[in-house]
């Protein structure tokens, strides 16, 4: 099977400083990667690159094999050289965040519905199907009319979720999605997450979460000071790690 | 009552807030451009911006006026010397609200650039992240945003603007206070005219700050009151 997205050396400096230093991932349909590391490993800054949210200092992204053109801007960094290219890249690769970014200014349903009508041209009461489909996909139909101010954490990142749903992506990148979730509510938005694996669809999650990783992904990517120490089958990476590096973080994780 | 002068009066009071709305319109435009200029990663905009607020915030707002009143006519008529289209005189209402529209700019762009800045990051780049093109996050993420944050600060500016209009008179504006001098002129009643005149402001101070309380309040909808008070 060809692969879907594939990233290849990808590289990343703030400054002096090198964060990513050459790193490649692919991903067939149907691929549930997690990405693990410890803070700082540069794994958030990996998965921010794959959407341009991080412009690469060097690198290539292809999507079902085409490589998305690029240019250098100011600062020397890659761009996507077309901004309407870029736009409908983001649209097929969507992104959940650790601090959910709900638009606070709209409802639940209003959230879920900007992209479909914005990104898609979808009418109103079409987006409004769409999002109402989708906020129960995620368990949330009781609650579409809210504003996010008034949402629990757990219930902000079904939402956020669901926003990226409706976009109907081919893949979809989650950074560090339960991190920022008080303990008891983590449960809830992983049970969605193994949903959306367990129907087939296309992710790639950066997580401390590492039953989620065990259990869920069928692909496990360390990283380790902006390289990829070791990857793999997860059952075997995680029950029998090589490095030094991945039994420490192993064993910090499971204390 | 007011020796048959109160509709010459209202009439003026037509005058004052045709400019000072239409000024605001230019201010808020300024504004903005002001505001995007200065978060810009342009220096050169960034530097047009910062001489374009201190020079304007640092001079009084009536030598401001002149200055671009005379100093406009004499640069427009030297243009039209120089290419012959005779004497040309400047329209009082357009220099009046260029004017103010262009210092009360100056305000509002601190205002709009706080107002930009309040807004969480995350949800500009979550807007990226679903295919919006950089217009449609500020109209449909940033704008409806910046009006909650923005609204306290513009709510001021308006208010001095508005009072700000009774200079146009200068450049021979015909507005409220230009007429209630004519008025107390002609009856010697300054007291009477003068008074009515702070009255009729402050009829119209005090609608404005219910309208832009209720705006404020339109948009606060997602916010949870403690939060913010």
């Amino acid at each position: 099977m060809t692969a879907m997205l594939t990233a290849t050396d990808i590289r990343k400096s703030f400054g002096p400083t090198e964060v990513l230093k050459g790193i490649s991932v692919s991903a067939t349909k149907g691929d549930v990667i997690a990405v693990i590391g410890s803070s700082g490993s540069g794994k958030s800054t990996f998965l921010r690159c794959l959407n341009f949210l991080e412009r690469p200092t060097s690198g290539t992204i292809s999507l079902d094999g085409v490589p998305l053109v690029c240019r250098r801007d100011r600062a020397g960094d890659l761009t996507v050289a077309d901004s309407g290219a870029l736009r409908a890249y983001r649209a097929r690769v969507t992104m959940v965040f650790q601090q959910f970014n709900l638009w606070s200014h709209m409802t639940a349903r209003e959230n879920v519905m900007l992209g479909p009508i914005r990104v898609h041209g979808l009418s109103r009461t079409e987006a409004g199907e769409r999002a109402d489909a989708y906020l129960a996909r995620v368990g949330l139909s009781h609650r579409k009319d809210a504003y996010p101010g008034f949402l629990s954490g757990g219930e902000q990142q079904r939402v956020a979720i669901a926003r990226a749903l409706a976009m109907e992506p081919e893949l979809m990148l989650f950074d560090e999605p339960t991190s920022a979730l008080d303990p008891e509510l983590v449960g809830e938005v992983l049970r969605v997450m193994r949903s959306l694996a367990d129907e087939g669809r296309t992710m790639i999650v950066v997580t401390h979460e590492m039953n989620f990783a065990r259990e869920v992904a069928n692909k496990v990517v360390f990283l380790n000071q902006g390289v990829i120490g070791e990857e793999g089958d997860p059952r075997e990476v995680l029950r029998n790690p090589q490095s030094g590096r991945l039994k420490a973080f192993l064993a910090a994780q499971a204390t | 009552m007011f020796y048959g002068y109160l509709p010459m009066i209202l009439d003026g009071l037509r005058v004052t807030l045709s400019v000072a709305s239409v000024s605001l319109g230019v201010a808020s435009v300024f504004g903005m451009l002001g505001a995007l200029a200065k978060l810009s990663a342009s220096p050169v905009l960034r530097g047009i911006a910062t001489i374009y607020t201190t020079v304007v915030r640092s001079l009084p707002d009536l030598l401001l006026m002149l200055i671009v009143f005379y100093g406009g006519q004499i640069l427009l008529n030297r243009v039209a010397e120089a290419r012959g289209w005779g004497y040309v005189d400047i329209n009082a209402f357009a220099a009046g609200t260029l004017t103010l529209g262009f210092v009360f700019g100056a305000y509002l762009t601190e205002t709009f650039r706080g107002a930009i800045l309040a807004i969480p990051r995350g949800q500009i780049e979550a807007g990226h992240a679903c295919g919006l093109s950089g217009w449609q996050v500020v109209w449909h993420i940033m704008l409806p945003q910046m009006i909650r944050h923005a609204i306290p600060g513009f709510t001021n500016n308006w208010l001095v603007m508005l009072k700000a209009t009774a200079l146009v008179s200068i450049i021979g504006l015909d507005d409220m206070v230009h007429r209630a001098g004519l008025a107390s002129a002609a009856t010697r009643a300054p007291f009477t005219f003068y008074a009515l005149t702070g009255l009729i402001y402050l009829a119209v101070t005090t609608i404005s700050i219910l309208v832009l309380t209720a705006i404020e309040r339109r948009y606060s909808r997602g916010v949870r009151r403690e939060a913010t008070r």
